[in-house]
C-alpha cells in the first residue's frame, strides 16, 4: 500500500491497521516493543552464550563424531584411492600398486607419527591392526635404505640436502633457501619446471618431504637429507624414465644414478614382500577389507557397533552372540530406569500426599528432611549405601542378628542390579517428591470434600477425584527421574558391580579408557534419541501440557 | 435463644460445641432445629462459627460435644458420604478433569445407578438449571455463573433432601448474584428441599431465606424470619449487623409497659420500646432505622419527643435521599427519605427537628 493510500485508509479497509501517524500498526508496535525485546535478549544473552558453548556445541560435536571417519582417508590417501578399484569379493590380496600406495602412505604417516592413531582407530574394527601399523611404521624404512645406500655409494651428494634442493627446486626457491637465515619464515618449496614429468614419483615424495620439513620440523631443506622414500621413488623413476634429455643442475649426478639403475645391479623393488616380512598379517585379506570398508569420510560403523552389529563386505551383520553387549546394556538401562521410576512413584506419592495435607509450617519442616540428601555429596550418599548394603554391612548384620538371615548366607545386595536400584531410588526420590508435592499442594481440599458429599467413599474420592488431578505431578516427576536415571553414571559405577551398570558406564569407559570416542558418541547419540522418542511418546500419550512442576 | 430441640425437626443441633485447639470454643452451645422444606440462612461475620456449623452438618468436622440429628437420627458418627446431603461449595469444586455431564453423573455413579437412568437424571438436572447444552464442556470453559449453576445441579442431581450451600454466590458480580439468589430460592422451594445456606452478605440472607440465624461469637444471636430480624432485632449486635442502623446511647429513665423514656448522654430525652432493658437506670443503646426517622412533625404522635438535628451532608441517590445529621453528639446519624415530588432537599447547615414512633426505636443492650 502506498503512503497516500495508507493515510486515507480506515480501519474497516482490508489493508493493515494503521497507527495515528499512518505507519502500519504492526510496525509501530514492533518498534515500541523492540527496546523491550532487546532488553530481554540482553538479560538472557549470558546464559544463551554459555549454553551454546558448553552444551549445544558439544552435543553437535558428539553427534558429528559418531559418524566422522576422515582419519583413514586423511592418513592413507593413496591407498584408499587405490583400494576403490580393488574387488574384495574375490578373496585375492590387493595388487602391487596398492602395496606401493600403502608404502608411501604409511611411510609419510610414520614420519608424521599419525600411523599409530590410525592403527588405534582401525583396531576397534579389527583387532591387531594397531600393532601391525606400529611395526610397519618402523619397518618400511628398510625398503628405501638399500637404494639410499647405493646412491650414496655412487655419489656422496645423494645423501646431502643441498644437492637435492638444487636438483628438485626451482631457481627461485634455491635462491630463497640459500638466502634464508635462522629466525625468518622458511620459504615455500617450488618444484623445478619439468621435474614433475621427468621424475614424477620423486617429485611428489620430495614435495611431501619439503612440506614436512617446513611445517613440522621447521628446518632448512639445504641441511636435511631426504627420506629413504625419496630415494626409493628416484629408483622407480629412473627405472621407468629417460633422463638423458635433462640438462639442468645436477644433471651429471642424475645421469650417473640412472646408469646405476639401468645397470641392473640394484635389487628390484618388492614392496609386498617387505610388508610380508614386517608382519604376516599384511597377507590377510581381512586387513585390507577393513581398510577399504572404513575408507569413506563418514561411516555408520560406530552406530552399527553401538547396536551390536558390524560392517562386513556384504553389508551390516549381527555380531556373534557372545560379542553382543550394547543391546543388553540398553535394555538393562531402560528396564532399571523404569523400575527406579516406579519405586520412586510408589515411595514418593504417600510422602507428597502427606506433605501437601499438612499445615504449611509442619510441611516445610518435613520438606527439609526430604531435601536433606541434596546437602550431602552424591558420592558420600552412594558410598554410604555401599556400607549399608554390603555382605558385612549394616543391613545384613541386623538381619543376621535378628535371625532372619543365616550368617553363612548373607544377602548379596550390592554390586548388582538390586544395589543400583536401591541406591538410585534413594538418590532420585527428591526429584519425584518435589514436583508431586508442588502439584498436590495446589489441589484444594474442597474437591475431595465435594466428592464425599456427593456420596463417594474415601477411596473413590481419592481415586476418581484426587488422583487424576495429581497425575501431572506424577508425570513431571517420572520424566525427571527417568531421564536422570537413564543417563546416571556415578551410582551404578560404584554400587553396580558388573550386572548393575548402565549404558552410561560403558560410554564413560569408551571416553576415558578405550578412547573409542566415535563409539561413545554413537552410544550417546542413541541414548539421546531414546530419551527424545520417549519424551515425544509421553507428549502423545499423556500430553506435555499435563506436566506441571507446580502452580 | 433459638428454638430448642423438637421432635418434628428435620435438622437439629442439640447443645453442639466445637473446639479446634482444645482451648477456645468456636461454636458455643448451639441449638437449632429446622423443619423440612425450610430455607435457613446462617449469617454472620467471618469467624462467627457459621461455616464450622455447616461443616459439622456435612460431616467434614466432628462436633466436640452435643448431637446433630438428621430426620431424628444422630449423624455424629456417620461419615460424610453416607449422609446423603447435597453441598455447593464456595468455589464450586467442580472436578476440573471431568466434563459437566461427568461431574453430574459422579454422585449417581457412586450410587451405582444404571447408565440410562444416570443419563436421564443428568439431563433433567441440567435442564433444571438451563444448562442442557453444556454437558460436554469442561468446567474451565464455563463462566462463573454457569459453573455456579452446574455446582447447584450437581448438588441436586441425586435428589438429596438436605442441601448445604457455603457462600455459593460469593465469586459472582452483583447483577448475577441477584439473579442467582432468585433462582436458588425458586428451585429450593419448587423441589421442596431443605436448605442451609451460609453467607456473610445480609442482603442475600434477607432476600432468600425463610429464616435467618445470625451468628456471632459462636452463638446464634437471633433466629427469625427476615422481616422480624430487620424490624425487631433482639440485641444491638443484630440491629447493627442487619441493615443500616442509627445508634444513640443513654440511660433508661422510665419504663411504662411497652414504651420507655431514654435520657441520652447529652441530656435529650426520647421515647423507645424496651427490648432488653428491664430497669430504670440501666445503660442502653437505642436503635432507629434510617427510613423510620420522621422529619415531618405532623406525622408524629402528639407529645412525642423530638430531637434537634443539624444537617451535615445531603446525598442524592436517585430513588432516595440520604442525609447525614448530627444528633445528640452523633455525627453519623443517617436518615433516608423517599424521592417524592414534595420532598424537601435539606441543605447542610440547616437545623431540623426529627422524631419517630416509639415502636421504631428499640432500646437494646449497651454492649
Amino acid at each position: 500500500m502506498t503512503d497516500t493510500a495508507a493515510t486515507t485508509a480506515t480501519p474497516e479497509d482490508t489493508g493493515p491497521m494503521l497507527a495515528a501517524d499512518g505507519t502500519p500498526l504492526k510496525r509501530s508496535l514492533a518498534r515500541a516493543l523492540r527496546a523491550q525485546k532487546m532488553r530481554a535478549l540482553a538479560l538472557i544473552a549470558p546464559l544463551l552464550i554459555f549454553v551454546l558453548l558448553t552444551f549445544i556445541a558439544p552435543i553437535v560435536d558428539m553427534l558429528f563424531r559418531s559418524v566422522e571417519n576422515q582419519i583413514v582417508s586423511d592418513t592413507l590417501p593413496r591407498t584408499t584411492l587405490a583400494l576403490k578399484d580393488w574387488d574384495d569379493s574375490t578373496g585375492d590380496l590387493p595388487g602391487d600398486d596398492i602395496f606401493f600406495a600403502a608404502y608411501q602412505d604409511i611411510f609419510l604417516a610414520a614420519e608424521a607419527k599419525t600411523h599409530t592413531r590410525l592403527g588405534t582407530r582401525l583396531n576397534y574394527e579389527f583387532t591387531g591392526v594397531s600393532s601391525l601399523f606400529r611395526k610397519s611404521g618402523r619397518g618400511l624404512d628398510d625398503i628405501g635404505e638399500v637404494y639410499q645406500d647405493a646412491f650414496k655409494d655412487l655419489d656422496k651428494d645423494w645423501d646431502k640436502g643441498a644437492p637435492w634442493v638444487e636438483l628438485m627446486g626451482s631457481d627461485d626457491f634455491v635462491a630463497e633457501a640459500q638466502a634464508w637465515e635462522k629466525g625468518d619464515a622458511l620459504p615455500e618449496f617450488e618444484l623445478r619446471d619439468g621435474m614433475a614429468d621427468l621424475l614424477p614419483l620423486t617429485a611428489v615424495a620430495y614435495e611431501d618431504f619439503a612440506r614436512f620439513q617446513r611445517v613440522e620440523e621447521e628446518k632448512s631443506l639445504l641441511k636435511e637429507e631426504p627420506w629413504t622414500l625419496v630415494h626409493t621413488m628416484l629408483f622407480r623413476d629412473l627405472q621407468a624414465q629417460d633422463v638423458s634429455g635433462y640438462s639442468g643442475p645436477r644433471a651429471e649426478m642424475l645421469k650417473a644414478a640412472d646408469a646405476l639403475v639401468d645397470g641392473g645391479e640394484l635389487p628390484p623393488l618388492d614392496v609386498r614382500t617387505t610388508f610380508e616380512k614386517i608382519d604376516k598379517d599384511w597377507m590377510d585379506v581381512d586387513v585390507w577389507e577393513t581398510i577399504k570398508m572404513y575408507s569413506p569420510n563418514y561411516t555408520n560403523g560406530y552406530f552399527l557397533n553401538a547396536v551390536d552389529m558390524q560392517k562386513t563386505p556384504d553389508g551390516p551383520a549381527w555380531r556373534d552372540d557372545d560379542e553382543r553387549i550394547y543391546g543388553l546394556l540398553f535394555k538393562r538401562t531402560m528396564f532399571m530406569s523404569l523400575v527406579i521410576t516406579f519405586s520412586c512413584i510408589a515411595l514418593a506419592y504417600p510422602v507428597a500426599f502427606l506433605l501437601s495435607n499438612l499445615p504449611a509450617r509442619t510441611a516445610n519442616l518435613l520438606m527439609i528432611l526430604v531435601l536433606l540428601p541434596f546437602w550431602t555429596s552424591l558420592l558420600v550418599r552412594t558410598s554410604a549405601w555401599k556400607v549399608m548394603l554390603q555382605q558385612q554391612g549394616v543391613i545384613n548384620d541386623v538381619l543376621v542378628w535378628i535371625g532372619l538371615v543365616d550368617d553363612a548366607n548373607r544377602l548379596v545386595m550390592i554390586n548388582n542390579q538390586l544395589g543400583t536400584i536401591i541406591a538410585m531410588t534413594h538418590i532420585l526420590l527428591p526429584f519425584m517428591i518435589l514436583p508431586m508435592y508442588s502439584v498436590m499442594s495446589t489441589i484444594p481440599q474442597t474437591y475431595v470434600r465435594a466428592a464425599k458429599s456427593l456420596g463417594a467413599t474415601n477411596w473413590t474420592a481419592f481415586w476418581r477425584v484426587y488422583f487424576p488431578q495429581s497425575v501431572p505431578g506424577i508425570g513431571a516427576g517420572s520424566i525427571l527421574v527417568f531421564i536422570l536415571s537413564i543417563g546416571y553414571y556415578i551410582t551404578p559405577e560404584i554400587v553396580g558391580g558388573t550386572t548393575g551398570t548402565f549404558i552410561s558406564n560403558r560410554i564413560a569407559y569408551h571416553i576415558s579408557s578405550s578412547l573409542n570416542w566415535g563409539l561413545a558418541a554413537a552410544l550417546g547419540t542413541i541414548l539421546l534419541a531414546v530419551v527424545l522418542i520417549l519424551y515425544w511418546a509421553y507428549d502423545k500419550i499423556v500430553g506435555i501440557d499435563n506436566v506441571k512442576l507446580g502452580g | 435463644m433459638a428454638d430448642g430441640s423438637n421432635g418434628d425437626a428435620f435438622v437439629a443441633f442439640e447443645r453442639v460445641q466445637k473446639s479446634y485447639d482444645g482451648e477456645t470454643l468456636v461454636v458455643k452451645d448451639l441449638n437449632l432445629s429446622m423443619p423440612k422444606g425450610e430455607f435457613l440462612t446462617m449469617l454472620g461475620p467471618s469467624g462467627s462459627g457459621k461455616t464450622t456449623c455447616l461443616m459439622m452438618l456435612a460431616g467434614f468436622e466432628t462436633a466436640t460435644h452435643g448431637e446433630i440429628k438428621l430426620d431424628g437420627v444422630s449423624i455424629n458418627n456417620i461419615p460424610p458420604h453416607k449422609r446423603g446431603i447435597g453441598m455447593v461449595f464456595q468455589n464450586y469444586a467442580l472436578f476440573p478433569h471431568m466434563t459437566v455431564a461427568e461431574n453430574l453423573a459422579f454422585p449417581l455413579e457412586v450410587r451405582k445407578l444404571g447408565k440410562s437412568e444416570r443419563e436421564a437424571k443428568v439431563k433433567r438436572a441440567l435442564d433444571m438449571v438451563q444448562m442442557g447444552a453444556f454437558g460436554g464442556r469442561r468446567p474451565a470453559q464455563l463462566s462463573g455463573g454457569q459453573q455456579q449453576r452446574i455446582a447447584l445441579a450437581r448438588a441436586l442431581v441425586f435428589e438429596p433432601e438436605l442441601v448445604l450451600m457455603d457462600e455459593p454466590l460469593g465469586a459472582l458480580d452483583k447483577q448475577l448474584r441477584e439473579h442467582m439468589q432468585f433462582e436458588i430460592t425458586n428451585l429450593a422451594h419448587s423441589l421442596g428441599i431443605t436448605t442451609v445456606y451460609v453467607t456473610h452478605d445480609q442482603t442475600e440472607a434477607l432476600t432468600m431465606s425463610d429464616r435467618v440465624a445470625v451468628f456471632n461469637d459462636g452463638r446464634i444471636q437471633q433466629l427469625d424470619p427476615p422481616d422480624v430480624l430487620y424490624e425487631e432485632p433482639k440485641n444491638s449486635f443484630v440491629a447493627q449487623f442487619i441493615g443500616e442502623n442509627n445508634t444513640l446511647e443513654g440511660v433508661v429513665q422510665e419504663i411504662r409497659g411497652d414504651t420507655c423514656v431514654v435520657k441520652l448522654d447529652d441530656g435529650e430525652v426520647i421515647d423507645a420500646t424496651p427490648v432488653n432493658v428491664t430497669q430504670v437506670g440501666e445503660r442502653t443503646k437505642v436503635s432507629i432505622r434510617p427510613e423510620r426517622v420522621e422529619i415531618d412533625r405532623s406525622r408524629l404522635q402528639p407529645g412525642a419527643h423530638t430531637l434537634k438535628a443539624e444537617v451535615l451532608e445531603f446525598i442524592y441517590m436517585g430513588d432516595i435521599f440520604r442525609t447525614r445529621l448530627r444528633v445528640a453528639g452523633n455525627n453519623d446519624f443517617v436518615i433516608k427519605t423517599r424521592n417524592a415530588p414534595d420532598q424537601v432537599k435539606l441543605s447542610p447547615g440547616t437545623m431540623i427537628d426529627i422524631g419517630w414512633l416509639p415502636r421504631d426505636c428499640r432500646a437494646l443492650d449497651a454492649t
